[in-house]
């Protein structure tokens, strides 16, 4: 589904990803982990096609297409989905109404009518419940003095109402209390299918209890530096990121 | 990458004006220039009552003895009075009989605007005065608004037909030596409508005025009078277009409304002149004087306008709130895009007791525009226990543009409440990626944005032309993050 060869970034004439390999098949959860400024936003920032980095080397494969060929709004529409670390907020669009644009233009692009207002409403109120999120919510302006747990939720709202075939979640956990986290992980359970994928980036090991994922990579300064299963994920809860600092440095040099 | 970004958004704000055809039609036309002959001619060609052109001839002598205005913030090249063509009227039976004996071509021009002159094809319940250049060519529904009392013509009709009203509200509200701008209005002034709404009536339909300039080199000055009674209620909208020209045209006008004790009156303006093309050249000056007042106690006007038009945009609806109770409202969003200029605003002036009022200004200015709010809030001596609420929000897109913010404040009676809040932010990057995420382009998620952002006032819109609004601003901006 997703293959990425080689891939090299920079953003400010600074080179951020130096190299990044990855293979994601249909049905497959990966969690990328790492220390922080490592580079896991600004890979998931260029695989969604965002303007301020310049990819400098490598190719990414995309259901068969050439992602990077693709406008982020043409990505978005073949089925990637970004749930983002820092949600944006719009003031005066109410999530209703922008979710409502996204399927739609989704809708068009894939040659489908636009979905009638009870259509959209009977699946808006399915997908509310898989994240437990209020009406009252998405009536409000898109992220607008929502709290940090509101935001990731909406982000997966989002998510399940766009039904995309990749889904990179960028720390969606971090900031949120027990609870949330559950809910949210919930969520993205029950979206998992045969068919979609899901790339988890995140600093901690502990939504990897509630997302278990079938492979783990660990990022570090721009490469990705060891590969495993959960079981790797364990061994740097306990061991911390230090350990494998120590030894990739010493690799390096 | 960033310059690309900058290239879609150049591509949005640069779609062409949608109304800029010309209509080819005869045109009987005053000589070019101002003096008093030619007020006598527009006079004469209306053949209008004495009383009626002494109006005009104090008014234009008071005019000789003024100067432009120069306060605003605005530029522009000094405007020469004598190369402007002050009234022209498209060859026709002027006031047909029936509305079908408008001119085809006049039907057509209408038509291609979205605006139909046929009762028949009654979409949306509006009756509609038609204006074309310097003349009214229909007003529909007449006789079914005069059925409930409602009087809805034009203003050269009104003249002949009701000297009495005429003689008792024009220029009650705005004097003719109120300003430069309206001492030149009501000398040359060649049309307009007239709706007077008697004691308890609530008008049936919407009324609306479609003002369209279409000759060359001709200004077109005209003059709205809108009366409602005790109890009475009206919503009227107003909408206008022009050919595109590399001149400059003037319009000056002047909208007067008397709202009389528990009587309402909510004016709508969608205001779309030519605005000129992408390097600042031609466009229409629009330099107009609205002002309302709220003679009765618990009476209520409200502005609406969504102003995406005009090189330069230089007006402030207004109300004076002399009964006790009384409440004013303006809601406002003024879009400038390439070298448009506005400076807009409005000034609510307390001078009853109890009285309220709401300011609500939204500036989106894009490419290289200069976007100005300016009001005024006063609160007399007398005026106990006044209010006033101001929210005036700009947002850019680009680093090219101006927003601006003047507001004056002027209380002398020490019950008085007022408040103002002020923001000013920019579409961001983030934001336009965000929505590009979600599959949105960047043309459509601009125009999401700035709809969100104007959501306020686009909701005092009355429904049918709210949606219309909302395109229209998308249009606008078509080319402007960065
Ligand atoms: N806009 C930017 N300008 C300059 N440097 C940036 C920018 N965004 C990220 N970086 C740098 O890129 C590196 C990787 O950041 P990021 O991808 O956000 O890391 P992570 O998500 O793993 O914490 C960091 O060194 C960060 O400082
Ligand atoms: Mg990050």
């Amino acid at each position: 589904m997703l293959k990425i060869n080689n891939l090299q970034a920079s953003i400010e004439e600074k080179e951020i990803l130096k190299g990044i390999n990855l293979d994601i098949k249909p049905g497959e959860i990966h969690a990328i982990m790492g220390p922080n400024g490592s580079g896991k936003s600004t890979l998931a920032s260029v695989l969604a096609g965002r303007a301020d980095y310049e990819v400098t080397g490598g190719t990414v494969e995309f259901m068969g297409k050439d992602l990077l060929e693709l406008s982020p709004e043409d990505r978005a529409k073949e089925g990637l989905f970004l749930a983002f670390q820092y949600p944006v907020e719009i003031p005066g669009v109410s999530t209703t109404n922008f979710i409502k644009s996204a399927v739609n233009e989704k809708r068009k692009y894939l040659g489908l009518e636009p979905l009638d207002a009870a259509q959209f409403l009977r699946n808006m109120k399915e997908k509310m419940k898989l994240v437990e999120i209020d009406q009252s919510l998405l009536s409000r302006s898109l992220n607008e003095g929502f709290s940090g747990g509101e935001k990731k939720r909406n982000e997966i709202f989002q998510m399940a109402m766009l039904e995309p075939k990749l889904a990179i979640l960028d720390e969606t956990d971090s900031g949120l209390d027990i609870d949330a986290l559950r809910i949210v992980a919930n969520g993205v359970n029950q979206l998992r299918t045969k068919d979609n994928a899901f790339l988890v980036v995140t600093h901690y090991q502990r939504l990897l209890d509630y997302i278990v994922p079938d492979f783990v990579h660990v990022l570090y300064k721009g490469r990705i530096v060891r590969s495993g299963t959960k079981e790797l994920a364990k061994e740097l809860e306990v061991k911390g990121y230090d350990f494998i600092k120590a030894e990739v440095d010493q690799e390096l040099a | 990458m960033h310059e690309e970004n900058d290239d879609i958004l150049e591509q949005i704000t640069s779609s062409e004006y949608k109304y800029g055809f010309v209509t080819d039609i005869e045109a009987d036309e005053a000589p070019k220039g101002l003096s008093e002959d030619t007020v006598r001619f527009i006079s004469a060609k209306k053949n209008e009552p004495a009383w009626m052109l002494d109006y005009r001839l104090k008014a234009y002598r008071h005019w000789l003895t003024m100067e432009e205005p120069k306060w605003p913030n605005v530029e522009y090249p000094p405007i020469n009075y004598q190369d402007i063509i002050y009234y022209s009227a498209p060859k026709q039976k002027i006031a047909p009989d029936s509305l079908d004996d408008i001119d085809p071509e006049l039907r057509k021009t209408f038509e291609k605007l979205g605006i139909s002159l046929n009762e028949q094809k009654r979409l949306t319940g509006v009756a509609v005065d038609a204006v074309i250049d310097s003349v009214s060519v229909a007003t529909t529904f007449k006789e079914e608004l005069s059925k409930v009392g409602v009087i809805f013509c034009s203003m050269s009709e009104a003249i002949q037909e009701h000297p009495d009203l005429i003689k008792k509200y024009l220029g009650s509200v705005v004097p003719a030596t109120d300003n430069y701008f309206t001492a030149l209005n009501s000398a040359v002034f060649s049309d307009g409508s007239f709706c007077f709404i008697p004691k308890g009536v609530r008008c049936p339909m919407e009324l609306s005025t479609y003002f369209r300039i279409n000759a060359a080199n001709t200004g077109q000055f005209e003059r709205t009078l809108i009366v409602a009674e005790d109890e009475a209620y009206v919503s009227y909208l107003e909408g206008c277009t022009a050919p595109m020209r590399d001149e400059n045209q003037l319009h000056a006008a002047v909208v007067e409304i008397v709202a009389m004790e528990k009587a309402e009156v909510k004016y709508s303006t969608v205001q779309n002149w030519y605005p000129g093309d992408k390097e600042g050249k031609g466009g229409i000056y629009n330099f107009v004087t609205k002002r309302g007042i709220c003679a009765g106690a618990h009476a209520k006007i409200s502005w609406t306008q969504v102003e995406t038009g005009s090189s330069i945009t230089w007006k402030y609806p207004s109300v004076i709130l002399k009964g006790d109770y009384s409440i004013g409202e303006f809601y406002s969003v003024a879009v400038t895009n390439n070298f448009q200029q506005a400076d807009t605003g409005t000034k609510m002036v307390h001078l009853g007791k109890n009285t309220k009022s709401r300011i609500v200004s939204k500036g989106i200015s894009a490419g290289k525009s200069q976007n100005s709010y300016r009001g005024l809030v006063s609160v007399a001596k007398n005026a106990g226990n006044a209010r006033n609420f101001s929210q005036c929000d700009s947002l850019l897109l680009g680093d090219k543009c101006g927003a601006h913010t003047f507001p004056y404040i002027e209380v002398k009676n020490n019950t008085a409440v007022v408040e103002h809040e002020a923001t000013t932010s920019k579409i961001g990057e983030d934001q336009i990626f965000y929505c590009n995420q979600r599959g949105i382009d960047t043309e459509t998620a601009v125009a999401l944005i700035v709809n969100g952002f104007a959501k306020e006032v686009m909701n005092q819109l009355p429904m049918e032309f709210a949606v219309e609004a909302q395109k229209l601003l998308a249009i606008s901006l078509e080319g402007s993050v960065g």
